[in-house]
């Protein structure tokens, strides 16, 4: 499940944001806000289509690094939204 | 020359403190705020600060910190003590950022203690963002700080030798060669195209003003000073928030605020992801936007989600602040598309439309835009050539070179219709591909690299670099992506990378660009 989510984040990412670049060297802890790969307009798309793909809804103050700086914290972050309590 | 309502740009905080003392001139992000007496008697003491330690008039003085309250009392000291402020991007690589401050020669810093080390060796530095407590012993050597300089007993220049052709700041761009060009910009600069605001939006002590822009982008001339002027309120964006719609809708609704003024950029990303019909934006009466082509689309969208406000597209290059503008009609209709004019010239500018010899062109045509008057820039920091290269007499005047192109429409004033240099917006920054490119060629394994742009419905403009590699062995673009948020402000980072053999090269041996653009991928666009 987790590895499905991070696939769908991986492909979104290299084609709105890497177009051109290799699956491969997007990993799953490759940092994209800290380093520049995604700005905060890229961050407020990136939730836009988490919001709809993952029908969740991101609060401005969990779109931080600590969430949205990975593909797998991203990942994390989707299915503990999706599993209230979990 | 017209003549201007002040001498001084801290005239105006000056003029306010007697008539609104006890009115709120400004509020930090994090809530606090200072009344207009406050303001200008901290702004007293960095003067003082300043002067003791041996400013003179003429003198620059760096700020490269986030925005807060001791930003804007540092700016009013620096201008009571007739030094010339440097506003510099506090998030931007170190070395550009070190690059700016000595290319005007700093004699003073006020600099945030995360990213002190950029000041060390200028004569004075002065901390801020010092956590709470005696923490000066943490300083970099022979820094001070901020609550320290705010100790010292005020002071100044001479009230009567302020002058306005003093410079009063500098702000830096984007420049072609990789170097950011330092616009120098005079009090005269700066109070004529005030006085110009107060004559049209017809502020008063009531209203609340945004300060969205950075200090280092010229909008905030209009956010510090016409509150400044009139005894308004100044609400500060921290960089943020102001990044998150969300967060701006609540904030502009939550303090009431009454003139919002931004890049269109912002306006549309509040459009789209504000969620503005949660709140209420009654009290909100004068939407100002500038810094580049606001898409009719998401115009459309913010002016029906918004409807009561008065619209204005200010248009003008740093070098003349603003000096054309058009009032936007509300409603706008489902069928348009032709962008908006950018207008008539202000009352205190005049404008030119001309051709290649430089000869006025008829109603109609295309030509490039000229711009005289009093707000017409000093000159660029130490480049004299490039200086006079933009600008030519004529008629006893000095005229500015915009290098837009415009066409003149006989009821809706100019109409913009695009560049012929290497120039880009993205929003609301001017950058020079050039200055992509020097970055890149940093890059070990990049051998060769030719930036361009093309028009993007959503973004504005899509920034596609071009490059080829040394040897075979080709850097990921993840890597190509990270170095350029070392080299480069965020803002500046291509949005794609394309490997190429070789890059095309005209008759001349220069890179042919138009080949470029022509042959860029569908995917890319």
């Amino acid at each position: 499940m987790v590895d499905q989510i991070k696939e769908e984040i991986r492909q979104y990412i290299l084609t709105e944001f890497l177009p051109g670049e290799k699956a491969s060297n997007l990993q799953d802890d490759t940092p994209l806000r800290t380093s520049g790969i995604i700005d905060s307009t890229g961050l407020l798309r990136l939730i836009d289509f988490i919001e709809g793909r993952f029908n969740i809804q991101v609060e401005a103050y969990e779109a931080g690094v600590e969430n949205f700086d990975r593909i797998q914290d991203i990942a994390s972050f989707i299915q503990k939204k999706q599993k209230p309590g979990a | 020359m017209i003549e201007t309502s002040a001498a001084s740009l801290c005239t105006y905080l000056e003029s306010s403190a007697q008539r609104f003392g006890d009115r709120v001139a400004v509020v930090d992000p994090d809530g606090s705020s200072l009344t207009y007496r406050e303001l200008n008697e901290r702004s007293d003491r960095v003067a003082g600060f300043l002067t003791a330690r041996g400013l003179q008039p003429g003198d620059r003085v760096g700020l490269v910190q986030p925005k807060g309250i001791p930003g804007v009392c540092a700016i009013f000291g620096i201008l009571k003590a007739r030094g010339a402020y440097v506003p510099v991007d506090s998030t931007a690589p170190p070395q550009r950022i070190r690059s700016i401050l000595d290319n005007c020669r700093v004699r003073a810093v006020f600099v945030d203690l995360r990213c002190a080390d950029v000041a060390a060796g200028i004569e004075t530095v002065v901390v801020t963002g010092t956590p709470a407590g005696p923490a000066w012993q943490s300083l970099p050597q022979g820094a001070i700080a901020w609550e320290k300089a705010l100790k010292h007993a005020p002071g100044g220049a001479e009230f009567a030798s302020r002058h306005p052709d003093d410079v009063a700041y500098i702000l830096y761009t984007s420049g072609s060669t990789g170097i950011p060009k330092g616009v120098t910009l005079s009090q005269r600069n700066a109070l004529s195209f005030v006085d110009w605001c107060s004559s049209v939006f017809s502020p008063d002590e009531h209203d609340r003003f945004s300060s969205h822009a950075p200090f280092h982008f010229d909008l905030s001339i209009l956010d510090l000073y016409l509150p400044a002027k009139h005894g308004g309120t100044l609400y500060l964006i921290s960089e943020e928030v102001g990044k998150n719609p969300a967060k701006v809708a609540s904030f502009i609704a939550s303090n009431r605020l009454t003139v919002w003024y931004s890049t269109p950029s912002v306006l549309s990303l509040l459009a789209e992801f504000g969620d503005l019909k949660k709140y209420d934006f009654s009290h909100l009466r004068l939407v100002l936007f500038a810094g580049e082509v606001f898409p009719v689309k998401h115009m459309r969208s913010i002016t029906r989600q918004w409807p009561s406000p008065t619209y204005f597209n200010l248009y003008g290059p740093t070098e003349t602040n603003v000096c054309t503008y058009a009032l936007i009609p509300t409603p706008i209709s489902d069928d348009r598309t032709q962008p908006y004019p950018i207008g008539w010239p202000c009352s205190h500018c005049s404008a030119l439309v001309v051709d290649d010899n430089r000869e006025p062109v008829p109603v109609g045509e295309e030509g490039l835009l000229y711009i005289s008057g009093p707000s017409v820039f000093v000159g660029y920091w130490g480049r004299p050539e490039e200086s006079a290269g933009c600008c030519f007499e004529r008629d006893g005047s000095r005229w500015y070179n915009t290098g837009d192109v415009v066409k003149q429409d006989t009821s809706n004033g100019f109409i913009y219709v695009g560049r012929r240099d290497r120039m880009v917006k993205r929003r609301g920054y001017r950058i020079e591909l050039g200055d992509i490119e020097s970055a890149l060629y940093r890059h070990n394994q990049i051998r060769e690299a030719a930036v361009v742009a093309i028009p993007d419905a959503d973004a504005g403009v899509k920034i596609l670099a071009y490059v080829t590699t040394a040897d075979d062995a080709r850097p990921s673009i993840v890597d190509l992506k990270v170095f350029c948020g070392k080299a480069l402000p965020a803002y500046m980072s291509p949005d794609a990378f394309l490997f190429q053999d070789s890059l095309p090269r005209t008759s001349t041996g220069k890179v042919d660009y138009q080949k470029l653009a022509n042959a860029i991928p569908p995917s890319n666009r």
